[in-house]
């Protein structure tokens, strides 16, 4: 039987792993789509949610959350463009000059 | 109608000290010694005005009490700022004004075209006042006051010359000592309030006769009230072990000299040991206490005062000599007599120091008597009126000190310490030899002095003004006139005890001093035997420093230890740094200074500092740029606190 | 059978992100994160999120996900060379955090399940507990309690654009 726990853990999991991802990735684009996994993580938590608190709230949150992403994605893929031709390349360790 | 506000004289002094003290710096010279002068001339004025009112008051109406307002009230603690006129404080406060007058007169002369002038008359103005309200206060705290204020007039006084290292030095020395006795003294204070739940003379006189009506047997709080007190007047009066500050006191302008170390200041102590006669006649220990150190300071003071070669010197070293001699009349009960001897001191020794700076002025600030010589025909007015006091103050017959010393020493004598009389002989010896030696030096035999003035018109030394000289007439008239207020019993009538007693009404009357049998012959032989040993110290010096001058030098060689010990004060200077000065400066140095200053709080700031800096070195490497490295932050920050909200739901 | 389908769902979830993250090529990683988006869809899907699960396919899968990949392709993926970095410990760290989290949260969801009523078994053929179908229920809501953020967020995504269209732009020099 199928219960609230599964599904939490799964994304609790996928969470986990978009998190790790991000840490992890030097590629800047792909740092920013292991962002996008753990956003989609979020995306299941509360669907889970709704469904099991009888609200259709976590619904509508979801549709804002995928709604934002998209809006996200333009700029933050935008300024990845400019950051990778200020600095030559998509590694995300030569962008360290904002330190002490 | 006077006599009602009496106490007003104290504050026309204050006003000049004022005045002068704000805005002197703008006066012309003129205006501000008239300013000083007047304001002492009118506290004298009120003074004498209420003499003569007050001795036309029966005696036992001799006690006029103003008081003006509450100063303190806590509990059952009251302080009133109140005055007492009573005899005792009627002489001094005469002496105060009268003699403060003449010095003030005297400065217009000494002092004239020096900088600082304005700074000095309002110094001294000050004092006047602090004085004024030591002797007219009716408590012992409202007299501390001023028992506290003339102790930094006299700093300010002695440190005049500010720019010289030696004068401020020496101020800093006599404030020293005489916070060292003031501990003493305030603790006397609080004892007294403890025992007796009051300050006030009266008061606690009422409470004494009242509650130790018999003579006590063991040392007990009067005991110990009246040691504590005298320990303050021994700071105040220069006596063993406090009076190191007195000879280096004479940095100080030669007024300052006369005023506060001779004639008023140092006798502080003995009015307030006067004034508490009542404690003291009944602690006993104490007297014989105050009669020893008295005597021993006396000794050692005038020994000193022998091989002195600055004339200041010796007139200091003569004072604290002197001002043993007041205190060993208390020690043997006669306060009537120290009374007497503070009188004619103030007189004679004043004159003494004022007529010594007429000759510093003179030979330009020469002080070396073996420079001096032959000045009889210079600066006669000088040369008499010296020689006036230096008999009063050897005590030949007729001047006032011959009354006031024989007076105590007969009664010294009389209440049966026939050995402290024999010191005190010796010491009258010993006090002819010295100023006469001082005497012939300065104004007899060849002229030795070096600094003549050159390219003057007359480089011989010239008498000083009238301002100087006129002090000088008129304090050698008292020198010689003075002495009849106090007869002995077998000439006459002693009117000075006599005016004086009522002050003394609480005292307990010992055994009276004269039930000897024969006295009055007794009196005269021992008045003789004083009076040949006076003589043959006269005629010492004048065999050493007019008929053969190399027998002085002679025995000087032959005994030059002795010479040297007694030249350099019997050391007690370097004593007392050795013992206690020097290690107070250690300590303070190695571990009040280096210790505790430079390592501990020191080394907290800085150390806080450093440590600060470490660790921000350290720390701000965690913005090393890399943005990876700030989201592994960020993520490690929500753990803890994701783990802290599990933490606490379970 | 909701049992397989789910775990099956999870699988190809998990794996995908795994994916996500260990592929060296972007392109590699972009249709990896397609497929887990895809899952993820089913997933929603089973909950009775059906309306949600087209828009997860149609949006994210559809535009976000087309929108990485014309990027990635924009930027010359091929020539990448990266040099040793500096900071060797960090895979570590986010190893530690990802266990530490998933235990915490499965023991949160745990307890929270536990003290819940609603454990009741779903079914992907049953329909959508809400009274007049899902995306009714969700409509009313949307156009009405939350009709303010929904206009909001078209103004955001107006501004996205614009701002996408501002950075990217490249000063030409006037000849």
């Amino acid at each position: 039987m199928i219960s609230a726990t599964h599904y939490l853990t799964l994304a609790a999991i996928l969470f986990a792993i978009g998190t790790v991802g991000v840490i992890t990735r030097r590629n800047v684009i792909t740092m920013f789509m292991c962002v996008e996994l753990m956003l989609n993580a979020v995306n299941l938590t509360f669907i889970t949610f709704s469904r099991f608190l009888d609200q259709i709230d976590g619904q509508i949150f979801v549709f804002f959350v995928m709604t934002v992403a998209a809006a996200e994605a333009a700029v933050g893929l935008a300024l990845i463009v400019v950051l990778s031709r200020h600095t030559g390349t998509l590694d995300v360790d030569q962008a360290n000059t904002m330190k002490w | 109608m006077v006599l009602e506000n009496y106490w007003i004289l104290i504050l026309f002094p204050l006003l000049g000290a004022a005045i002068n003290g704000i805005l002197g710096r703008r006066f012309p010279h003129p205006v501000i010694a008239w300013l000083s002068c007047s304001m002492v001339a009118l506290s004298f004025l009120v003074a004498l005005l209420s003499f003569f009112s007050f001795i036309r008051l029966p005696e036992d109406q001799r006690i006029i009490t103003h008081h003006l307002y509450t100063w303190i009230q806590s509990g059952n603690f009251v302080s009133e700022v109140s005055f007492l006129l009573d005899p005792l404080s009627m002489v001094m406060i005469l002496v105060v004004t009268g003699v403060g007058f003449l010095i003030h007169i005297y400065s217009l002369g000494y002092m004239a075209g020096q900088s600082g002038y304005y700074r000095y008359f309002a110094y001294l103005n000050l004092f006047i006042f602090m004085m004024s309200v030591l002797v007219l206060a009716d408590n012992y705290l409202l007299m501390f006051v001023g028992w506290e204020g003339v102790g930094l007039c006299s700093y300010l006084l002695i440190g005049f010359y500010f720019e010289k290292k030696n004068a401020g030095d020496a101020a800093k020395k006599a404030f020293i000592l005489n916070r060292i006795g003031d501990v003493g003294f305030l603790i006397g204070v609080f004892l007294i309030f403890r025992t007796f739940e009051s300050v006030q003379y009266l008061t606690v006189f009422q409470a004494v006769s009242e509650q130790f009506a018999v003579m006590g047997t063991e040392f007990g709080v009067l005991g110990a009230i009246t040691l504590l007190l005298f320990i303050g007047a021994t700071g105040k009066s220069a006596q063993v072990p406090l009076y190191v500050w007195l000879p280096d006191a004479m940095e100080g302008p030669t007024p300052v000299s006369a005023l506060i170390h001779a004639a008023t200041m140092v006798t502080a102590g003995v009015y307030m040991i006067a004034r508490s006669a009542p404690l003291y006649s009944r602690a006993p220990e104490t007297l014989f206490i105050i009669a020893v150190v008295g005597i021993s300071t006396a000794l050692l003071a005038a020994l000193i005062a022998t091989v002195q070669r600055d004339i200041k010197k010796v007139l200091a070293y003569s004072t604290i000599s002197q001002l043993g001699y007041m205190f060993l009349a208390i020690g043997v009960g006669a306060f009537g007599a120290s009374v007497f001897h503070l009188l004619t001191h103030a007189f004679f020794k004043a004159l003494l120091f004022l007529g010594s700076g007429s000759v510093i002025m003179a030979l330009h600030h020469e002080q070396d008597l073996f420079k001096m010589g032959g000045l009889r025909k210079y600066l006669p007015v000088t040369f008499y009126t010296m020689w006036m006091g230096a008999l009063a103050l050897a005590g030949v017959p007729l001047f006032s000190g011959f009354f006031s010393k024989d007076a105590i020493l007969w009664k010294t004598f009389a209440a049966g310490n026939e050995a402290l009389w024999l010191m005190g002989v010796v010491v009258a010896g010993l006090t002819a030899f010295y100023i006469s030696r001082l005497m012939f030096l300065a104004f007899h035999g060849r002229e030795r002095s070096e600094k003549q003035h050159q390219d003057a018109p007359d480089p011989s030394p010239k008498e000083p003004s009238w301002s100087v000289t006129l002090p000088l007439i008129i304090l050698a008239g008292f020198s010689l006139l003075a002495g009849f207020l106090g007869l002995p019993s077998y000439w006459g009538s002693n009117r000075l005890e006599e005016f004086l007693a009522p002050s003394f009404r609480f005292q307990l009357s010992g055994q009276p001093a004269a039930a000897m049998e024969h006295a009055h012959l007794t009196e005269v032989i021992l008045t003789l035997v004083t009076l040949a040993v006076a003589f043959f110290g006269f005629a010492l010096a004048y065999h050493f420093y007019i008929k053969n001058p190399q027998v002085a030098v002679r025995l000087a060689n032959r005994f030059s230890w002795l010479y040297s010990l007694l030249r350099r004060k019997f050391l007690v200077d370097e004593i007392y740094d050795w013992l206690l000065v020097g290690p107070v400066q250690r300590l303070s140095q190695t571990i009040l200074w280096k210790g505790m200053d430079v390592r501990v709080i020191d080394g907290l700031v800085h150390g806080t500092a450093s440590l600060m800096q470490a660790w921000s070195h350290r720390v701000k490497r965690i913005q090393s740029g890399y943005a990876r490295l700030y989201a592994t932050w960020i993520l490690g920050g929500a753990l803890l606190i994701l783990f802290y909200y599990y933490w606490i739901s379970l | 059978m909701t049992l397989i389908v789910f775990y099956g769902l999870a699988a190809t979830a998990v794996t995908a992100a795994i994916l996500v993250v260990l592929m060296n090529r972007a392109v590699y990683s972009a249709l990896a994160l397609i497929v887990c988006f895809g899952a993820t869809a089913g997933l929603f899907f089973q909950l009775g999120a059906r309306f949600i699960a087209a828009v997860q396919v149609i949006v994210y899968a559809g535009a976000i996900m087309v929108l990485f990949l014309f990027v990635i392709m924009l930027l010359d993926p091929e020539s990448e060379v990266f040099l040793p970095s500096r900071l060797k410990k960090v895979p570590g760290f986010a190893l530690a955090f990802a266990v530490l989290f998933t235990l915490i949260l499965f023991q949160a969801a745990d307890r929270w399940t536990a003290a819940q009523v609603l454990t009741g078994p779903i079914a992907v053929t049953e329909g959508a507990s809400w009274p007049g179908g899902e995306i009714e229920t969700l409509a009313h809501s949307l156009f009405r309690d939350y009709l303010l953020p929904f206009e909001v967020t078209s103004i955001l995504i107006l501004v996205a654009v614009l701002g996408a269209v501002v950075l990217t732009r490249q000063h030409h020099e006037k000849e």
